[in-house]
């Protein structure tokens, strides 16, 4: 962490990548203007980021990159805001303030040796995309078992990743399903809800974790799904989502009960969970 | 009684406040057309001390209802950010009660701790506090059901208290001993200490109990989706005049405020009980109601803060009994909670 926690450094936009059929999503990668803060972000998938866009303010992002690709950083973002406004009309070269990594992170080290499952929606995917091309990178795809991945989005056109879906599906140590709410132009792929996906592909939970991060909706309806497969409370990862600020557990509005979602979290079990007094999940 | 002690006449206050304002800024309260507040004063006659208590907590001498965190220069394909030298000025809070005086040691902790806030710390670094005892608390007031006193000396460098024509002074720290070096005060002898044990015995009888459950924090968890937050809450117009008050609410945001290719970040307070809190850019509120804004103030206040920071984020300084247009008294809220159960 940075000795000024709230002092953003500069990175630099290198590409700008429309995800989405509706132009809503774009994915930044960004690079870093100074070697030192490159050296200082030190990060793991699931931690997040603050994006300053001067003049306008911050809005928090999880990595979609992988810290196996070093000297960028790449964040999804959805064009819904002030600053997420602005971020879209940005530029290659173009330069942003940062500040991170934030937040925990998944938990690298409980899901050594065992077989994961991911299941994600809509443009929650990011940071499971960080996630999964971790994992899949030849250093680390020894240390873990079986993977899963579980994606879903309304219709084939908010599919994000395309080009990484592509990869993964060609790999023989990943299981990719795919579905969408919604069919169109000819989607082959299976149509169907992500929680009812989840069902039919039925995962072994045994030696298992599963990590779900998504809309709120979906979150409702999986969790009962992966109860039900046998994953236990303890099992399952989840990556929260509220407003926030501060990104250090200094402001105050990101609580979940008495932890903060981007100091505490964002990812947290679902036995953590349980233990906390909550409006909403997700 | 083990912390040092001496007497401060009060014929010679003044000159010790002058030597205090020669090397450092001194807060203390003041006379502002109707009310007291803490403000930095210039002279020692502007310090009131025949008062009972400040309209507003002194936590913005620390912590600023507006600060800059830092200045910007961003045209296309390059920005500078510039950060306000930390050098901050040695400060003396003077003269503010005990309950907020314990009040910045919550702030203390959510502004330190493992991610230090250096706008909050440099400051608190350089402050020494200096307390006053209340012999008369406020009918509102309830800062002993809360752990403290009116005349207790946690979060103080040095306690005042008042026995007549000069002050006991209680040093808390070794920066409120190293004020007592000071030659206005006097060594001090056994009447006065027993005249100041006596105010302190005095005040604490004049102060109702509050009637709360033992680990309250427990029982507010198990109330959670009670309906009893409903009925607690008709009255609530959700201004927020509570926490902008409340000398332990520290919610913040942080903006831009541009001015062409320049401008700052600053930090501004914040409240939870406005509904932009929390509202997410996609319109989704996880609190959309009065309701569920002021139950996370009380959860905030006595089960969270509790939990992680083992203290509660309410003194009993009781501004916000006094100040809410609707009567909303937090006291009866949290008696209400203790019994379990709706009126």
């Amino acid at each position: 962490m940075m000795e000024n926690p709230y002092v953003p450094f500069l990175m630099r936009v290198e590409e700008i990548l429309a995800e989405t059929d509706d132009d809503n999503i774009k994915t930044f990668e960004l690079s870093f203007v100074g070697k030192a803060d490159e050296e200082r972000f030190v990060y793991t998938p699931g931690q997040f980021a603050e994006i300053s866009v001067f003049g306008k303010g911050e809005a928090p992002f999880g990595m979609a990159s992988t810290p196996t690709s070093p000297g960028r950083l790449a964040f999804s973002v959805s064009k819904i805001g002030v600053v997420t406004g602005e971020l879209h009309r940005m530029e290659k070269g173009d330069v942003v303030g940062v500040r991170g990594p934030l937040g925990n992170g998944y938990p690298l080290e409980s899901f050594k040796g065992t077989n994961l499952v991911l299941v994600g929606g809509g443009f929650g995917f990011s940071t499971l995309r960080s996630l999964t091309n971790f994992i899949l990178h030849d250093s680390n795809r020894k240390d873990y078992g079986e993977l899963s991945v579980i994606y879903g989005a309304r219709r084939p056109g908010l599919l994000l990743y395309k080009k990484d879906l592509e990869i993964w599906r060609e790999r023989g140590d990943l299981r990719l399903h795919l579905t969408v709410d919604k069919s169109e132009n000819g989607w082959q792929g299976h149509v169907g809800f992500v929680p009812d996906v989840a069902r039919s592909v039925a995962p072994n939970p045994r030696n298992a974790y599963a990590v779900v991060c998504g809309p709120p909706a979906m979150i409702q309806f999986t969790l009962p799904v992966l109860k039900d497969l046998g994953f236990g409370h303890e099992n399952i990862f989840l990556s929260l989502e509220m407003r926030m600020k501060c990104g250090i557990g200094k402001c105050g509005r990101c609580n979940v009960g008495s932890k903060y979602i981007c100091s505490d979290g964002p990812v947290f079990s679902q036995q953590e969970l349980s233990h906390l007094t909550t409006e909403a999940h997700g | 009684m083990s912390s040092p002690s001496k007497i401060l006449k009060k014929d010679r206050l003044a000159s010790f406040l002058e030597r205090l304002l020669q090397e450092r800024q001194v807060f203390a309260p003041v006379r502002k057309g109707e009310v007291i507040l803490i403000r930095e004063i210039d002279s020692p006659s502007q310090a009131v001390l025949e008062y009972r208590n400040a309209k507003e907590s002194p936590k913005s001498v620390l912590f600023p209802q507006r600060e800059t965190l830092f200045r910007y220069r961003a045209e296309k394909g390059k920005a500078e950010v510039d950060i306000p030298s930390g050098r901050e000025q040695g400060r003396v809070v003077f003269g503010i009660r005990p309950c907020d005086a314990r009040g910045l040691l919550l702030l203390d902790k959510v502004f330190g701790g493992d991610c230090r806030d250096p706008y909050y710390a440099d400051k608190r670094a350089n402050t020494v506090v200096v307390s006053l005892g209340c012999a008369n608390p406020n009918p509102a007031c309830f800062c002993l059901s809360m752990g403290g006193g009116p005349c207790s000396a946690e979060g103080s460098d040095l306690l005042l208290l008042d026995v007549g024509d000069r002050y006991v002074a209680e040093a808390g720290s070794e920066k409120g001993t190293a004020l007592l070096e000071d030659e206005a005060f006097e060594k001090v002898d056994e009447e006065t200490v027993a005249l100041a044990e006596k105010v302190k015995r005095e005040s604490k009888a004049s102060m109702k109990p509050v009637a709360l459950k033992e680990k309250l924090e427990e029982q507010l968890e198990r109330l959670f989706n009670d309906p009893v937050w409903k009925d607690l809450t008709e009255s609530c117009l959700g201004c927020g005049i509570c926490t902008y008050l409340c000398p332990t609410c520290h919610c913040f945001d942080l903006c831009d405020e541009a001015a062409g290719t320049t401008g700052e970040r600053i930090r501004v307070w914040d409240s939870c009980q406005f509904p932009l809190f929390t509202q997410q850019a996609s319109g989704f509120n996880p609190r959309p109601t009065v309701k569920e804004r002021f139950r996370q103030r009380i959860m905030h206040k006595f089960s969270y803060l509790p939990e992680t920071q083992a203290m509660p984020g309410c003194v009993g300084c009781g501004r916000c009994v006094t100040e809410c247009p609707v009567n909303l008294d937090i006291r009866e809220v949290v008696t209400s909670l203790s019994e379990g159960n709706a009126r």
